[in-house]
């Protein structure tokens, strides 16, 4: 079997009396898109700036590319790429003198970093702007520029800590393309993310992270499962109706529902579907309550995240699948 | 594919590789001037030569220089060192700009030496007041200010207020890494730098203050450059009879040495910090 891209064992770093990472792990297998997430505050930064270089842990080991980010951090800083929060460009130069700027200090003679530059400025779609000052560009390719230039040699490892946050859909849609090109060209990629949708959408594995520690690894669809089945949403006509509806269908199936924050949906866990849709259309017709919608789904990243993050919180509680350790769903 | 860079082991490659990532983080402010000169034409050019012609003409007639000569005689080295104070600003503000913005991250992810973040930022600032002070000394001779003891003594006054900004380098250097995450706190010290100025002798002769003010500015560390450029260069001294300002040439050496001997590894220390 290869060497992983990253492993981190018991990683620990506190600030005072904060643990931003508490007993971290971490192993990220070669050439897979990884996502770590992480409610904010949870230690996703700090996790990637210790891996990174930029952190020096307290305690734990951690090694990238087969380099122990302590006692090698040159020899990690040659094989990584970084972008994102932590990373960025300078906004006076060009895109294209940035890019040469960082090829000089990854020791590329001059001519091959210019030639770089033009392959990257093409191959990250800034060649029209490239000459433009990098403070006139759109948020999207800034970023790509901030991606562009975390790849002038490419990375065995890059490290990319919310590379979407800020941007819009349409900047985000390119990034997200980018960020798929770059791994299948064979680059190991640790993403964090606030956007559940996103590692749902690009990570082949996910980390959970809380309070400094990996509180489950799966793939998005074994998280999603790990809440326990399918959910019924109930659209009712009138947002009045829905704290009796809540009471009428927590009472009758014997479930925590959840409700929406517009207002008018309420979510129901079940394990029988049909037996638990037509239980509630029974209900709802008994008391004359006029519906909108009825919807069976999966659950959705930001449920399963909730759930288990939610668990981790409070440490008194960790009893179920869950037991102080990561939950290792994963099959593979 | 591009090749990944070797890591040097031998002392000498990675001193090669100090001075040429050195020389390239320098040559990003070089450019940062090319692309964008305002900035760097207001505070280096267009600001010390209002300041001049505002204090050598508006205020300058009714200045008398205590112990005789002229008074834009008197203001030119002061307003020289005031250069050199406007230094620490434009220091901090590019230091905290940059490890606020994530580039001193980006760099120090990157297989370049670690130094350089540092020693370019130096070697940029220092260019960049001494050409802000080549310009002034231009300004000075359109004014008719000029050096009266002969070119040696007049290239040491240049000397000897380069080595008052290479200790306030220091200090930018130190109070950016400090105070980086709190731009306001970055904008509060630089409107200290005129204060610093007016508790000297850059506009004024220290004789002319109430006694208190005068000992505090006598033991500014900008008052024995100034003293001692004024000496260098001929220009009048401002009847100023002390110790200090007797040994100014020797002050204007020993205070920068302590400055530097203190904020160099306060800055050190600084840069170190970031990865914890």
């Amino acid at each position: 079997m290869d060497t992983p891209a990253i492993v981190c064992e018991g990683l620990s770093k506190r600030y005072g009396k904060t643990r931003a990472l508490d007993g971290f792990d971490l192993t990220v297998p070669e050439g897979a898109i990884y996502g770590l997430l992480g409610p904010n505050g949870a230690g996703k930064t700090t996790a990637v700036r210790a891996l990174a270089t930029l952190l020096r842990p307290d305690s734990g080991r951690a090694e990238v590319a087969g380099f122990s980010v302590i006692r090698q951090p040159a020899q990690v800083r040659a094989r990584i790429g970084l972008a994102g929060q932590n990373a960025a460009v300078d906004e006076i130069l060009s895109a294209r003198q940035n890019l040469v700027m960082f090829g000089r200090l990854y020791h590329l003679t001059a001519a091959a970093a210019r030639r770089r530059a033009e392959e990257l400025l093409g191959q990250f779609g800034l060649a029209e702007a490239g000459g433009q000052a990098v403070g006139q560009y759109s948020g999207g390719m800034r970023r790509r520029l901030d991606l562009a230039a975390s790849f002038i040699v490419a990375p065995r490892v890059l490290f990319l800590d919310e590379p979407t946050t800020g941007l819009d859909p349409h900047g985000r849609n390119e990034v997200w393309q980018t960020i798929r090109a770059l791994a299948s060209a064979g680059t190991t990629v640790l993403l964090t993310t606030q956007y559940l949708e996103e590692a749902d959408q690009l990570a082949d594995a996910i980390t959970v992270i809380a309070a400094g520690r990996a509180v489950a690894v799966g793939s998005p669809d074994e998280l999603k499962s790990l809440t326990g089945g399918d959910r019924i949403d109930v659209v009712l006509h009138d947002a009045d109706d829905v704290p009796a509806v809540a009471a009428l269908l927590q009472a009758r199936l014997g479930v925590d529902v959840s409700l929406d924050h517009d207002g008018r949906k309420v979510s129901v866990p079940v394990t029988d579907r049909l037996a638990a849709l037509t239980e509630i259309i029974r209900c709802l017709q008994d008391e004359n309550i006029r519906v909108e919608d009825i919807t069976v789904r999966r659950p959705t990243l930001d449920e399963a995240f909730l759930h288990l993050t939610s668990q981790q919180a409070s440490p008194g509680d960790t009893a179920g699948n869950l037991s102080g350790q990561p939950a290792e769903v994963s099959a593979s | 594919m591009t090749a990944r860079p070797v890591i040097p082991q031998a002392i000498a490659s990675r001193l090669g590789w100090a001075i040429m990532d050195t020389w390239v983080v320098t040559r990003r402010d070089l450019a940062h001037w090319v692309r964008q000169p305002g900035p760097v034409l207001a505070s280096n050019l267009l600001f010390p030569v209002m300041i001049v012609l505002m204090f050598g003409y508006l205020l300058g007639g009714a200045m008398i220089v205590p112990g005789g000569g002229d008074y834009r005689d008197f203001l030119m080295p002061g307003m020289f060192a005031m250069t050199m104070v406007f230094g620490i600003g434009a220091t901090l503000t590019a230091v905290s700009a940059d490890a606020a913005r994530g580039i001193t991250d980006r760099f120090r992810s990157m297989p370049m030496a670690t130094s350089a973040v540092i020693t370019g930022r130096a070697a940029a600032d220092m260019l960049s007041s001494a050409v802000a002070l080549a310009v002034l000394a231009g300004c000075g001779l359109l004014v008719g200010w000029h050096p009266h003891r002969g070119t040696a003594r007049a290239l040491g006054a240049l000397g000897l207020l380069l080595l008052l900004r290479f200790a306030f380098l220091w200090i930018g250097v130190y109070l950016g890494l400090r105070f980086y995450p709190n731009p306001e706190a970055v904008t509060a010290v630089r409107t200290l730098e005129f204060p610093i100025g007016f508790l000297g002798n850059p506009f004024v002769a220290i004789s002319t203050m109430p006694a208190w003010l005068g000992a505090i500015a006598l033991w500014n560390p900008l008052s024995s450059t100034v003293s001692a450029a004024r000496q260098l260069f001929g220009d009048p001294m401002g009847a100023n009879p002390s110790w200090i300002t007797d040994n100014a040439v020797a002050m204007a050496i020993a205070w920068p040495v302590l400055l530097i001997a203190v904020f160099f590894p306060l800055s050190l220390h600084r840069y170190r910090r970031l990865s914890r």
